[in-house]
Parts: C-alpha cells; structure tokens; sequence
C-alpha cells in the first residue's frame, strides 16, 4: 500500500486530468457530436427508407390486386361479349336459315302453282285442240260418210240401234 | 467485416511479435548490461511497470565497453520551491539512482526510482535512509512530459485524428470508407451496447461523449502497452485515478432527487436502518465504487505486464535447467499466447471500465416508481432499470 502510494504521482494525475478534459472536451465538439448526429440521421433515414419501402410494397400489392381484379373483369366481359356474339351469330344464322326456308318455302308453292295453273292451262288447250281436231276429223268423216244415199241411212239405222241399245 | 477481421489478425500478430522483441530489449539489461539473477529480472520490471522521464527502446554495449542508450528524452516540467523549473531528462544521463544532481533555478534535483527529488538546502547529494527512501530530500509537483504523458498525447492526437475525419466524411456520404468502417461498428457498439441499456433511452445520449472517449482511451492505451514501446499508461494509478473521479463527479453531479434519496434516506426500510443504509450508501458512492473503477484496470493492466515480462524473463532464469534453446522457445511459446490472452484483456478492461461507469451514471439517472412502457399487446417493455439488475 505504502509503495502504491509513494508511486502515486500527484503531477501525473493533474496533468491526466487536464488532458483528459480537453480530450473529452474536443473529441465531444469535433468527433462525437457530429457522428453520433450522422449515425442517429442514418438510422432514421433507414426507417424512414424501410417504412417507404413497406408502404410501396403494400401499394404494389394492392395496385397488383387492382389489376387482378380488372384483368379478371376484363376476361369476363370479352367472354362475355364473345359468348353473346355466338349467340348472335347461332341466331342470325338460324333466322336466315328459316327465312331462306320459309322463302324457298313460298318459292316451290309458287312454283308449284304457278306450275299446275300451267299444266291446267296446257291440259285446256289440250282439250280444246283435241275437241277442235275431233269435231274436224268428224266433219271430215261426216262428210265423207254422207256423201252416199245409202250410208246415211246405215248410220241412221246404226244410231237408232245404239240409242235402243242404250 | 472480413476487412476488420484481417486488420484485428495483423494488429494480435504485430502486438504478439512486438512483445517477444520486448525480450530482446530486456537482455540489453540494466547497469551492466546483463539482467541475469532473478532480483535483476525484478527490478528490470519493476522499473517498467512505473513512468519514466525519457524515452528508452533499448541499450547496448559497444566495443569499447561503453554503454549506449537508443531512445530520445522528454522535457521535465516541476514545481520545485524557488518556482517552475524545466529541463530535458537527458540531464540525467539516465540516472535513476539519485547519483546525478541537477542544478537549476538555484534548486538540486536528483532522480530516484523514477520520481524526481528536489534536495534540501544545502545538501549536495541524495543520502538514502534504512528503507532506501530519500532523507534529506523532497518531493516535487512533476508536470514533466513523463513516458504516460507522451503516450496520452500520442493516443489523444490519435483519437482526435481518427475520429474527427470519421466525422468528416458523414458530411459527404452516409457510410463511411477505409479506416472509418472499422470505427463506425465500434462507436456504434459502445453507444448500442454500453451507454443505451445502462442509461435509458432517454437520458444516455448525453453522457455517450464521455463513454466513449473514455472507453477509446483506454483501449488503445492498453494495445499501445502491448507494442514494445513499453508504454504503461493505463497501469498508472494517477492515470486511472484520475479516470475514476471523472466517473465519480458525473454520477454525483448528474443524480437526481431520487438517487440522493434513496441513497441518504432510503425510502422502505425502518427508519432506525436509514442513517447505517446512508453510511453504507455514502461509502459506496464516494469510495468503493471509484476505488473499484480505479484499482481494476490499474492491477488488470500492471499485473498484465508483469505476467508477460515474468514470461520473457524465463529466458534467463530457467536457462540453466533447460538450456538456452529450451528456455528461450519456452519463453517465447508462453509470452506469445499470453500476450493473445492480454490483448483480450485490453479489449475487455477498456469494456468493463466504460460499462461500470456507464452502470454507475444509469443509477443516478434512473427514474424510480417509473411507469413502464407498455408495447402494443400491452406486455410490459424491460427498460435500462429493469435490465441492470442482470448485471449485479
């Protein structure tokens, strides 16, 4: 204890005292100050930096989510549309068959009257040569067959019998 | 971080192989140039372990048979009694038996065991009493620029070059390049790790300067202790001394009502046991706590150096049982692996200083009958006080 204290050097102490304070005094000012202000800065600036980041992944999210949902509703309306033009055209095409039928339709009923007004016209005509033809082949034959006295009499014999005939 | 780790590896081997160059230095010896007994090897050491006037590296023999001395000297700055006196310590001539007088201002000044004597008057030289203590000769007030002094200046400078150009570049980027990026982790670990849990959040911003200054300067001081310059600074009882009672008078004057309370009235406890609690109390503030601050890093560090240059000396004093060779690589085995040891220890006195200090301030800053904060689930947050109690 005694050698401890006889080492002791008062002038020592007071001389680490005196630099001691101005160390701590300068080192404070120039050193400490301004670092533990950058440091304190840029820990605030990397959680100022983290929540951005936080808050920008959250907005992505929800701006994927918008996305999501109108691509969705997108799809949706194009099938949508797409079905209903289907539908259109599956109904266009069966109207126009049905027109095309009803019309082919009315066409061959046309046809076909216009086909048995035809066929009665030409059977009329017929009709009416064949009665010409037949009341000339009978004036032909007639007057052939009267020519004679005696064949007159023949056919009125003949007639007479059919009639009784009849 | 595989940079820091690169630069630790170099600094531990540097240090390791600079304490066995000490070695070499300690053959050179002492008066004669041999330090061969065992009580040569203790006064060799005992001699390194205190401060100096001068500079010494080493000394040799030349052919001539003269002594030489390599180192440069220190200017001596005393207070003697005809007034200030200062001298280079080369006016000793390495003296430090208080064989050399030194005349100056009309005063005689002697050096004995590396504390300067003024004579009294009249005397002409150092008469030695039977305990080898000076008899007709005084103490003086020495503000010499002893070896501690060059060594706190050289740190300092260090200190304030170091860490004022770190503050220097926050002005350009925010991360720092080069040697900074080594001392911004640890600026950050003494604020997150020290100053943070033992003070609070609210109230360490304020004292983390002194923590750190405090914490730097030791550190590099006991690394430097380590080179073969054979500084010894954090192993002088004045210089720990003096860091102790910077603790001391920053947690008496930054207490608040509740840390005087507690410690000279202590609330919840018979009011017979108050004054013997204040006495306690009172001791343990003003004696043991700066006592313990003081002697620890003082007999931490000294007993370092002793314990590496005992090592060393094994050179010489077990050279006739193992042979030279043996006893040198054992010498150097041992003292190499204790310097790793001791390069730890400079880390972690420097950390249990600053953290004792830090600890002590904490108690006189807490808020007692605090409210706790409560975090969102409504659980209790621990806070400095809480957590302090782990510690003691």
């Amino acid at each position: 204890m005694e050698t401890l204290l006889n080492d002791f050097s008062p002038g020592l102490f007071i001389v680490q005292v005196i630099l001691l304070l101005a160390l701590i005094f300068l080192l404070v000012k120039f050193a400490w100050k301004p670092i533990l202000n950058s440091l304190n800065e840029r820990e605030a600036g990397i959680q100022d930096a983290l929540a951005a980041a936080e808050k920008a992944k959250a907005d992505m999210q929800n701006l994927q989510a918008d996305n999501d949902r109108m691509l969705k509703e997108a799809r949706a309306e194009r099938e949508a549309m797409l079905k209903e033009a289907r539908e259109i055209k599956d109904k266009m095409i069966a109207d126009s068959k049905e027109q095309a039928k009803a019309e082919g339709d009315k066409m061959i009923k046309q046809a076909q009257a216009t086909i048995e007004s035809e066929k009665k016209a030409a059977v009329a005509d017929i009709k009416s040569q064949v009665a010409e033809l037949s009341v000339s082949i009978a004036e032909k034959v007639l007057k052939e067959e009267l020519s004679a006295k005696d064949k007159q009499l023949q056919l009125v014999e003949k007639m007479l019998g059919d009639i009784k005939l009849n | 971080m595989k940079d820091v780790s690169k630069v630790i590896k170099k600094l531990v081997l540097f240090l390791a192989i600079g304490s066995s160059l000490q070695g070499f230095a300690v053959s050179e010896g002492q008066k004669e140039g041999t330090v061969s007994s065992k009580e040569d090897v203790d006064a060799y050491i005992l001699h390194h372990i205190k401060d100096a006037h001068d500079f010494h590296l080493f000394s040799y023999t030349n052919s001539e048979g003269e002594r030489k001395h390599v180192g440069f000297p220190l200017p001596v700055i005393l207070w003697s009694s005809n007034g200030l006196v200062t001298f280079m310590s080369s006016e000793f001539h390495h003296d430090d038996n208080g064989e050399v007088v030194v005349e100056k201002n009309g005063s005689k000044f002697v050096k004995l065991h590396s504390k300067i004597y003024e004579l009294e008057e009249g005397a002409t030289s150092l008469s030695l009493d039977e305990h080898h203590h000076a008899a007709n000769a005084h103490r003086v007030l020495d503000f010499s620029i002893t070896k501690s002094v060059f060594g706190i200046l050289l740190v300092g400078l260090f200190m304030l070059w170091a860490f004022s150009s770190l503050a220097k570049q926050y002005k350009n980027k925010s991360v720092p390049t080069g040697f900074g990026r080594v001392l911004e982790p640890l600026v950050i670990y003494v604020r997150d790790e020290i100053a943070r849990p033992n003070i609070g959040e609210k109230k360490y911003r304020k004292f983390t300067g002194y923590l750190l200054t405090v914490f730097f300067f030791i550190w590099i001081l006991n690394l430097l202790g380590l080179t073969p310059l054979g500084f010894n600074v954090t192993g002088q009882l004045a210089v720990t001394a003096a860091l102790a009672i910077f603790t001391l008078v920053i947690y008496t004057f930054s207490g608040n009502k509740d840390y005087w309370m507690h410690m000279l009235w202590m609330p919840g406890v018979p009011v017979l046991i108050r004054p013997v609690l204040a006495i306690i109390e009172l001791a343990g503030a003003f004696i043991i706590k700066p006592f313990s601050l003081l002697v620890r890093l003082f007999a931490n560090i000294s007993a370092g150096h002793i314990v590496v240059m005992s090592l060393i000396a094994i050179m010489f004093t077990l050279k006739e049982t193992l042979t030279v060779g043996g006893a040198t690589a054992l010498s150097l085995v041992l003292s190499f692996f204790i310097t790793l040891i001791e390069v730890l220890v400079a880390f972690l006195q420097a950390y249990i200083f600053t953290m004792l200090s830090a600890l002590f301030i904490g108690m006189a800053v807490a808020e007692h009958e605090h409210e706790h904060e409560h975090d969102a689930e409504g659980h209790v947050v621990p806070d400095a006080e809480d957590v302090r109690g782990d510690f003691i």
